[in-house]
């Protein structure tokens, strides 16, 4: 295996790295105003990418290269083909909020996502620390500039600053942790680290504070209480485009990386991250529920919901390992990526009735821009609606089979601090189920603060219904997608 | 497809294509497609009687198919005499409350029609539904379009009665759910009803679900104390999710105790029962007397429910079968009545945009044929022998009796107290000589309202004059039902 230095592993990347840079050149004599060449040729790259991407994932196959640095497996696949499906919704939903607001004068806007795209392949198909690491940074480096991406604009430039600063300190954390690691174990490698640690002749007082930075690190990128702190700031700040992109997309890479690293890497010192994780839990859960109750910024009520949201992820990584014992780490990790998954889908639609709200001019961000939308746009309040109820969990949307599984996961353990959190966590989305009630109250039963009708492009209309509709067929049908996780996880677990 | 995967459906398919091709410019088109999308639904509840085998104890009609296969839920369907009659009194009350509708709601009507049809249902699927989750998912599915119901058409105060309702009642189900993951845990890994009332358990584990399904139910139904949400959201709901509340929605949660708590968790029912007998005798006497201080008609009727709802759980709990049929009957019965009253509201206050008792007097001289069918739902809300409210009431009353004496004499005595609330506020808003302009400017009812109430009037008669055909469904089911629930499930 070690000499295997076979591309196939890395034709996705590959092809969108050399399109990336095609694009950024061709961009330079496209001069119609909003890009159309440069729009076109993304969403050519993607789609074939995201094709390319399902074709290995369905094959099944799991493929290691370059010295076993990368490995492209079901999982990896599916979280790449995912991601690169969301940030093409993310393309489509962006432009005419780009377009308005000059942001698309060079392509930049194209051509940094892609990069940032790149990075998020990098980070689920890294199999060593330092490989990750660099996709990590590649994803934030293109993220902090796409943030500032409107120079002229205080708050989506101090946000830039925010996520720059902390982002930085994350990722030293994540580093610092990681060259603990290395030291104590020899390696970079996530299987022979994964070794060396199980024989148990690895010093674990050097282990343990390693990881301890490496959960610290994954909690900064997943925004995790307490290390939260940039996400409302930011997601509030950015251009909305962005924090779509922002939003979407990465979240699962993060869930890539944490999969790679705790799992792949150092499951055999689970008992130590899963006590951190489930602390991080009881903390994140609680931060981001209150705090989204006080907020009248859409953008920023979402974003504590982000964090809430993050810490049912965590739940369903915290029931793996129950007294060493492996056995329900398949189903715990798959409900994790099913969460996960089901997320992005719900985050894509909620900002992407947001940006369509937003005009020349009108950014749509508090909560009360939204009154009435359901007799200025039925459409687009409905498929806000039913986003925000799965984002609340209620039946019959895929937010509640992803509740579901992360508890059920939980509750399996079997141990009675678990049924605790299994009980604090529903309590917990009680209270979420508040704040997104409130504005579907805002949407449905005030009265609008205008007249006037909603437009949007009919490729808009028909990706967000397409949206809409999604969230709520997976919601009666959830067992396609669940099965998807469970096979991808059992795969990456068993390699 | 199944009879019963049709009755769910055929509503919830038609609401949403009523909700996505209705606009209000064609609002008249809309409202024909919506009655006849609830008569359809309820056409195709009928075969469900007609083909139901009384002698039968199983579940029939029975549809079973793997629906999440990960965590082993299946679409399983099926009815016996329990869920029957609710199945044919939700379609039935749609029919009438798409009625009731007709020319009060102006604005979006798409939107509430489609509403009512897709909860209806869903609320078919939760009496059909066999499957512990699909339970839930149908249970808590009718929140959504109760909570815009309300808050879209509802009155002043709608927002907080609103999230009122939603809240409180998903404060109740959360529980229940991790009660059922527990089961699903605990069953090595099934969702299936049938599965989980055969599984053992111990006595701690049935004391914490009895409590965990009684937190979702008793909100449901609702018991007291946790009945506060009904008067305040039913006062501000608009007639007809008024209607759905009381005649349907409260029955979701009586359901749930025959179909979770009494199989599943004999042994903690058992012991248990005396809290439930407590609460309902509470419900009955004392929810009685806060009614009868009622200024507002429609408090006043949610009260009344609350009320009814005590005969209901007490007869549940006496383990007898004629507590049992009887309860069940009373949820029938008390579907038809309270339906009939919140209507019978309604069409007063689309004419004087008032509920309150004291805007109202002498409305029999002004709609003297609104006032007898008044004067009949009020005779079947105290429970006259010969109307709908007396049958279920009275067979309670008589396990009562048998169960314990006193118990007997207090539900007894709340007859009296029902027979005064009921009767005091007909004296008031429909006898005496006219109070005011507006009353002397009323007309009666036209031919639509006519119609509907009379659809009402018929059930209420028909099933106080000749039960049996409610009573002989339920026979079989009740007697295993009594014998599931007398069957010690603790392991040995």
């Amino acid at each position: 295996m070690i000499d295997n230095f076979s591309w196939v592993a890395v034709y996705p990347e590959i092809v969108l790295l050399i399109m990336a840079c095609l694009i950024a050149m061709v961009d330079l004599w496209v001069t119609t105003p909003r890009r159309n060449l440069t729009y076109g040729l993304s969403m050519l790259t993607l789609a074939s990418v995201a094709i390319i991407q399902a074709l290995y994932a369905s094959s099944g196959t799991t493929l290691y290269s370059f010295g076993n640095m990368v490995v492209s497996d079901a999982m990896g696949n599916w979280l790449k083909c995912f991601a690169t499906l969301a940030v093409m919704v993310t393309f489509v939903y962006g432009r005419p909020y780009v377009a308005d607001r000059q942001m698309l004068k060079g392509g930049e806007w194209y051509t940094l996502t892609l990069f940032a795209l790149l990075g998020m392949f990098v980070m689920i198909s890294g199999n060593n620390f330092l490989v990750i690491y660099l996709g990590l940074e590649l994803l934030t480096l293109s993220s902090y500039a796409l943030v500032a991406l409107r120079r002229d604009n205080g708050n989506a430039t101090e946000a830039a600053m925010k996520y720059f600063v902390l982002g930085a300190l994350a990722s030293g954390f994540l580093l610092y942790g990681l060259s603990m690691l290395y030291g104590a174990t020899g390696s970079l490698d996530l299987s022979t680290v994964f070794m060396a640690v199980a024989t148990g002749h690895v010093k674990h007082q050097v282990l343990v504070l390693g990881v301890v930075f490496v959960v610290c690190g994954i909690a900064f990128k997943l925004g995790a209480a307490p290390f939260h702190m940039w996400v409302p700031d930011v997601y509030q700040g950015a251009p909305t485009a962005i924090t779509l992109l922002i939003g979407g997309a990465p979240k699962l890479a993060a869930f890539a990386m944490m999969m790679r690293l705790l799992v792949d890497g150092l499951l055999p010192l689970a008992i130590d991250w899963q006590q951190m994780l489930m602390v991080l839990a009881v903390v994140t859960l609680l931060m981001g529920n209150l705090s989204a109750i006080a907020q009248t910024n859409l953008k920023r009520m979402l974003a504590f919901s982000t964090i809430a949201q993050m810490g049912f992820v965590l739940i369903g990584m915290l029931s793996g390992v129950v007294n060493g014992n492996t056995l329900s780490a398949a189903n715990a990790y798959s409900s994790a990526m099913f969460y996960m998954i089901s997320y992005v889908l719900t985050t894509l639609g909620v900002f992407g009735v947001i940006l369509l709200l937003a005009r020349e001019g009108f950014e749509s961000e508090e909560i009360a821009d939204l009154a009435g939308l359901n007799s200025r746009s039925p459409l687009f309040a409905g498929v806000m609606a039913v986003c925000l109820f799965s984002l609340a969990g209620v039946p019959q949307l895929v937010g509640f089979f992803a509740k579901l599984s992360v508890i059920q996961a939980l509750v399996a353990t079997g141990q009675p601090a678990a049924v605790g959190l299994a009980i604090f966590a529903v309590a917990m989305s009680l209270v979420g189920a508040f704040y997104y009630l409130r504005v579907i109250k805002v949407m449905y039963f005030d009265p609008p603060l205008t007249a006037a009708t909603v437009s949007a492009g009919a490729d808009v209309r028909f990706v967000l219904a397409l949206n809409g509709g999604l969230v709520l067929l997976l919601g009666l049908l959830p067992g396609g997608l669940m099965a998807l996780c469970a096979n991808a996880v059992v795969q990456a677990l068993g390699s | 497809m199944g009879m019963l995967s049709q009755a769910i459906w055929t509503p919830i398919v038609l609401g949403v294509l009523i909700l996505a091709f209705g606009r209000d410019d064609k609002a008249g088109l809309v409202r024909w497609a919506a009655l006849f999308s609830a008569l359809l639904s309820f056409l195709v509840c009928l075969p469900l009687y007609t083909h139901f085998d009384n002698s039968s104890a199983s579940m029939q009609f029975v549809e079973n198919m793997p629906w999440v296969l990960r965590f082993n839920m299946a679409y399983h369907l099926g009815v016996d005499g329990i869920s029957l009659w609710l199945v044919l009194l939700t379609s039935f009350i749609t029919v009438v409350v798409i009625i009731s509708a007709w020319e009060v709601i102006t604005e979006r009507v798409n939107q509430y029609m489609g509403a009512f049809l897709i909860l209806s249902g869903v609320m078919i699927g939760v009496f059909c539904a066999l499957d512990g989750m699909l339970f839930y998912v149908f249970f808590e599915a009718t929140l959504i379009p109760m909570y815009l119901i309300i808050g879209i058409w509802g009155g002043p105060n709608k927002i907080y009665a609103a999230f009122k309702f939603f809240l409180y009642t998903l404060m109740g189900s959360l529980l229940m759910l991790v009660a059922l993951i527990y089961l699903y845990i605990q069953s090595g890994g099934s969702f299936d009803l049938v599965v989980w009332q055969a599984l053992p358990l111990s006595a701690r584990a049935q004391t914490l679900l009895f409590f965990a399904f009684f937190a979702a139910f008793a909100v449901k139904v609702p018991m007291w104390p946790v009945h506060t949400w009904l008067p305040d959201v039913h006062v501000e709901a608009p007639t007809g999710g008024s209607a759905v509340l009381a005649a349907v929605m409260l029955k979701l949660g009586a359901y749930g105790f025959l179909r979770f708590s009494l199989p599943i968790t004999p042994d903690a029912s058992q012991q248990w029962a005396w809290l439930l007998i407590a609460l309902s005798v509470v419900a009955v006497v004392y929810v009685g007397l806060v009614a009868m201080v009622q200024q507002d008609m429609k408090k006043l009727v949610a009260y009344s429910s609350v009320a009814h709802m005590g005969f209901v759980t007490m007869g549940f709990f006496m383990f007898s079968p004629l507590g049992i049929s009887g309860g069940i009957v009373q949820m029938i019965a008390h579907g038809f009545v309270s339906a009939a009253m919140f209507l019978c509201i309604g069409v007063l206050y689309d004419r004087v945009h008032s509920r309150e008792i004291t805007s109202y007097g002498g409305v029999v001289n002004t709609m003297p044929k609104f006032t007898a069918f008044a004067l009949l739902f009020a005779m079947a809300n105290c429970g006259l022998p010969g109307t709908a409210g007396f049958v279920g009431e009275w067979m309670v009353i008589l396990a009562a009796v048998k169960f314990n004496f006193w118990l007997g004499m207090a539900a007894a005595s709340a007859l009296i107290f029902g027979a005064a609330y009921t009767l005091w506020m007909v004296k008031r808003v429909y006898f005496g000589p006219v109070v005011n302009d507006e009353v002397k400017q009323l007309t009666d009812i036209n031919a639509r309202e006519f119609f509907m109430l009379s659809l009402l009037a018929v059930a209420v008669m028909v099933m106080g004059l000749y039960p049996k055909p409610f009573t002989d469904v339920m026979n079989t089911s009740v007697d295993q039902l009594i014998q599931q629930a007398s069957v010690s499930k603790l392991p040995l």
